[in-house]
């Protein structure tokens, strides 16, 4: 096929070259009817953010497939509880459609926390329950009520937006959760951490850094995190974003319901990881804080650059395409990439902001691709066009890269290991470097 | 992980957990996948359909390519019918497939979308075809849906256009993976019987690797060819839950006979598959295929001490679990707890025959999930879990000896190019079996029970 004549007009739109034309990026718009679109659903973002609070008991409402789809999917660690890893549908039938699906997600709820005791229960909406007009709101109020225990409905019917919507939805579960009174107590040095989840142990990693800086870590949102914590979220003094595409929202209102100040910042790569420790202590001021967290970049740093640099002489003049979810791991991504002698070709996401993608614009080098929820044979038209060595992207572009002969990276729900932090800068570096390194691209060509 | 599971059961009524089964529309995208330059269609949301990709993406390990109809609040207010037009048109000039395959999804189901009155009112490029089914998830599982696509080929494109049969058999795969439909065409092959086969998927979603990225790879079964099963004397449908309604529709609409057989797992039905071709095409069973059952025989015998009397827990698609516990009968295990998540009573009906004529008794269900299972075994305990992926929970909970067969295996990888069907299936199966068991004596023997030889 003729990759080079796909763009429908509307697609033209969503794609730049940068410093061959002046026209910005049209992101956020709804994906083309008839596109093999990369994109997911409201029910998948509220989903993925939720799932890691790893003692709440997870029910979609809705039919089987929902449900069977997120069964345990995300690599999120749990120090506790691991009911999250289960999978719990309403399974609608036929005459649930017809006559409504009220009464048994009534049922489920109470069949399941008598067996299963949970302190939270969160109930997802998904697209049918939007159409059938199930009143979840009265059933998980009348719930609650009758077990004494929190059950709180999450509005992801699929149709009404994309991912970001459904990050919107989850966040608003986390705000009814943690109430609308700022606390009275007010713990100095502690901080919220925002938009982790803990997939193959980052928050601890992370969580682990800021101790050692000085500092109490509150909660995470949502890696690791559980009922008990997430009520007190409201006594941290500071909230840090990380994955700023679901969470922002959520440090926004923080900051309007308790007044907790927030930071965005990045623990991916050395640099950017150091500038976020950096800002972070600068924020608390102490010189106690600050002179702990020079002697832990240094100590983590003098450890990691030279294992850095002995990846970064095989790697050096590879080119790599970037396709990821949200704007700001694409920004970070550029970044390390340079670290280990990379430069990124093509980059993508699929929920990127205008302003996020002003940033990449600016950071990315003369020629690169930019491009706004692009599908399969975008994605092969410019990695073949550009040379690109590797991908990164989540599991549908696995294969994708395979077949063009180019390395690949998940940095998404199946990665294998922690990419956050210094550590994760490593294994970023070790990662790159075993998949474009290997000698199997040799046997390509016959 | 599933420590929290309780032994003592209760009735439940309020849907699933840890289900066994998923929704329609994903069955319907795989077999879709098995016509050659086909495009599934996903007319819904376009998460359910990011969702069926990715999970058919982790089980094959190839790209799997669909659209959607990218659902919004209008459509479904007004309807689907100006997506639907839309997409029709977006994907045969951006993508230019044969054919377009389009299925339904619990939300276009619900809203009453029509699609054969879209269909009519659509713009469908000179020479290209569209098909569709409705794959409504409230109803059935995976496999009914695969059921219900494998249907709309007949219906939108089997014709009898010959006076006379010709000397030719239809076989409909059912829900198995690509490894298995090579075999069975294999098999077919060196009967040296013509044959069509669809869906096939082989060639599609095990396709090789040449630096190069097919959006339609060279697999599938062909569009001529598919309509050309009008023609056929015989349809023999593998699995009555996967495959019976096509043949059954190839009957009513170009009267050729079907005939529905398990699927061929296992020694009796492979033997009862190619005595069916025997049969109907006077045609010998090639030394070929003798000398592999031979072989089989030997391995079964070589081995029979290691499986008899092991009880055994078998979980899946109805298919793929009726034919499964056939097989571990022959070889003298005991199936203790058997489940699907399909629904449908003749799944408990034909494994309750089976357990009857050996003069066994079971826990049998159909439309189950796997917190029931579970629950069985923390009362009824085995010696070996077979099933599909979500079966390692278990297995890891009540420290049993795990084979994954079936679908999906999203944790290992090769399976899907390997058969679990005919004669060189089963001998598979018996490796995969023993060695799961003798890994687990292994582990488990004392010092001085350690064995060499075993
Ligand atoms: S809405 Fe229906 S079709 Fe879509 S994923 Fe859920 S069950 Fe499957
Ligand atoms: S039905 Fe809606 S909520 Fe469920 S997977 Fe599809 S788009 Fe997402």
């Amino acid at each position: 096929m003729d990759a080079g004549s796909l763009a429908v007009n509307e697609r033209e739109k969503s794609i730049i070259v940068k410093g061959k034309q002046k026209k910005q990026l049209v992101c956020d718009t709804d994906s083309a009817a008839g596109c093999v679109s990369q994109r997911a659903c409201v029910y998948c973002g509220a989903r993925v953010v939720l799932n890691p609070v790893t003692d709440a008991l997870h029910l979609v409402h809705g039919p089987i497939g929902c449900a069977s789809y997120t069964w345990d999917i995300r690599g999120s660690l749990s120090s506790g509880s691991e009911l999250y890893r289960s999978s719990f549908s309403t399974d609608l039938q036929e005459e649930d459609i017809i006559f409504g699906g009220e009464k048994k997600l009534a049922r489920a709820i109470d069949e399941l926390v008598l067996k299963h005791h949970p302190p939270l229960v969160f109930v997802y909406s998904t697209c049918i329950v939007g159409v059938i007009g199930d009143d979840l709101e009265a059933v998980c109020k009348a719930a609650a009520q009758r077990h004494n225990i929190q059950v709180i409905p999450v509005q992801s019917s699929g149709f009404i937006g994309n991912k970001s919507a459904g990050y919107r939805a989850a966040c608003n579960a986390l705000l009814r959760l943690m109430g609308p009174e700022p606390t009275p107590t007010r713990n100095l040095n502690s901080i919220n951490y925002l938009g982790d989840f803990n997939l193959a142990g980052e928050a601890w990693i992370i969580s682990n850094y800021l101790r050692q800086m000085g500092l109490e870590v509150n909660v995470t949102f949502t890696g690791d995190s559980r009922y008990e914590t997430l009520i007190k979220a409201p006594r941290a003094s500071l909230n840090i974003v990380q994955c700023a595409g679901s969470m922002h929202y959520l440090a926004q209102k923080m900051r309007e319901l308790y007044g907790i100040p927030y930071l965005n910042v990045s623990f991916l790569g050395v640099l950017d990881t150091t500038a976020s420790l950096r800002m972070i202590a600068e924020h608390f001021g102490g010189s106690g804080i600050k002179q702990k967290t020079e002697e832990l970049i240094k100590t983590e740093t003098d450890k990691v650059i030279p294992l850095i640099n002995g990846y970064r002489g095989n790697l050096q003049g590879r080119k790599a395409a970037v396709y990821v979810g949200g704007g700001f791991k694409a920004i970070s991504l550029i970044k390390q990439f340079r670290e280990i002698g990379i430069d990124v070709v093509m980059i993508g996401t699929q929920t990127g902001r205008q302003s996020e993608y002003e940033t990449i614009n600016d950071l990315v080098d003369e020629g690169t691709v930019v491009l706004d929820d692009a599908n399969p044979s975008e994605l092969e038209r410019f990695m073949v066009e550009k040379g690109a060595h590797l991908l990164v992207g989540g599991v549908k572009e696995r294969p994708l890269a395979y077949k063009l002969g180019a390395a690949f990276i998940d940095h998404n729900h199946d990665r294998k290991h922690p990419l956050s932090g210094y550590e994760g800068a490593v294994n970023f570096a070790r990662e790159v470097y075993s998949t474009v390194c290997s000698p199997v691209w040799k046997y390509l060509k016959a | 992980m599933l420590e929290h599971t309780p032994k003592e059961i209760k009735e439940r009524k309020g849907g699933m957990i840890n289900p066994a089964k998923t929704c329609q529309p994903i069955g319907a995208m795989y077999a879709a996948l098995g016509i050659h330059k086909c495009l599934p269609h996903s007319h819904g949301s376009q998460g359910c359909c990011s969702y069926h990709r990715m999970h058919l993406t982790r089980h094959f390990r190839d790209p799997i390519m669909a659209s959607t109809s990218s659902f919004t609040e209008g459509a479904c207010v007004f309807g689907g019918g100006a997506n639907l037009k839309t997409a029709i048109k977006n994907v045969f000039a951006i993508y230019d497939p044969d054919v377009m395959a389009i299925h339904t999804t619990c939300l276009t189901e619900t809203i009453g979308d029509d699609i054969p009155s879209y269909l009519g009112s659509a713009e469908i490029p000179d020479g290209k075809i569209v098909i569709h089914a409705n794959t409504p998830s409230y109803a059935g599982s995976h496999v009914t849906g695969f059921a219900n696509m494998t249907k709309g080929m007949v219906t939108y494109l089997a014709e009898a256009t010959t006076d006379t049969n010709k000397e030719q058999v239809n076989i409909i795969p059912g829900f198995v993976n690509p490894g298995d439909m090579r075999e069975i065409k294999r098999l077919t092959k060196s009967m040296g019987i013509n044959f069509i086969m669809f869906p096939d998927t082989s060639g599609v979603v095990d396709s090789p690797m040449t630096g190069k990225f097919e959006m339609f790879p060279r697999g599938g079964a062909k569009v001529e060819d598919i309509r050309d099963t009008g023609n056929s004397k015989l349809t023999i449908a593998l699995g009555s839950f996967a495959s019976t309604d096509a043949a059954i529709q190839l009957e009513r609409k170009c009267k050729v006979p079907a005939k529905t057989l398990k699927t061929p797992i296992g020694i009796k039905a492979t033997d009862e598959f190619l005595m069916a071709l025997r049969a109907a095409f006077i045609s010998e069973i090639p030394y070929e295929l003798e000398e592999e059952r031979g072989q089989l025989v030997d391995i079964m015998t070589d081995t029979h001490y290691h499986f008899h009397g092991q009880r055994v827990a078998v979980f899946g698609d109805p298919d793929v679990v009726i034919g499964l516990t056939e097989f571990i009968l022959s070889l003298g295990m005991v199936p203790v707890h058997v489940l699907t998540g399909t629904p449908g009573a003749a799944f408990e009906k034909e494994i309750k025959a089976m357990l009857l004529e050996a003069g066994l008794k079971a826990n049998v269900k159909a439309n189950g999930d796997l917190f029931e299972l579970q629950q069985w075994i923390k009362n009824e305990p085995v010696d070996l879990l077979l099933g599909n992926t979500y079966g390692k929970y278990i297995s890891r909970a009540e420290d049993i000896p795990f084979v994954r067969v079936g679908f999906p295996v999203l944790d290992r990888s090769v399976h899907s190019y390997m058969p679990i069907v005919g004669y060189q299936g089963a001998m598979r199966l018996v490796e995969m079996i023993s060695n799961a068991l003798l890994d687990r004596a292994d582990r488990d023997a004392a010092d001085e029970d350690f064995e060499l030889v075993m």
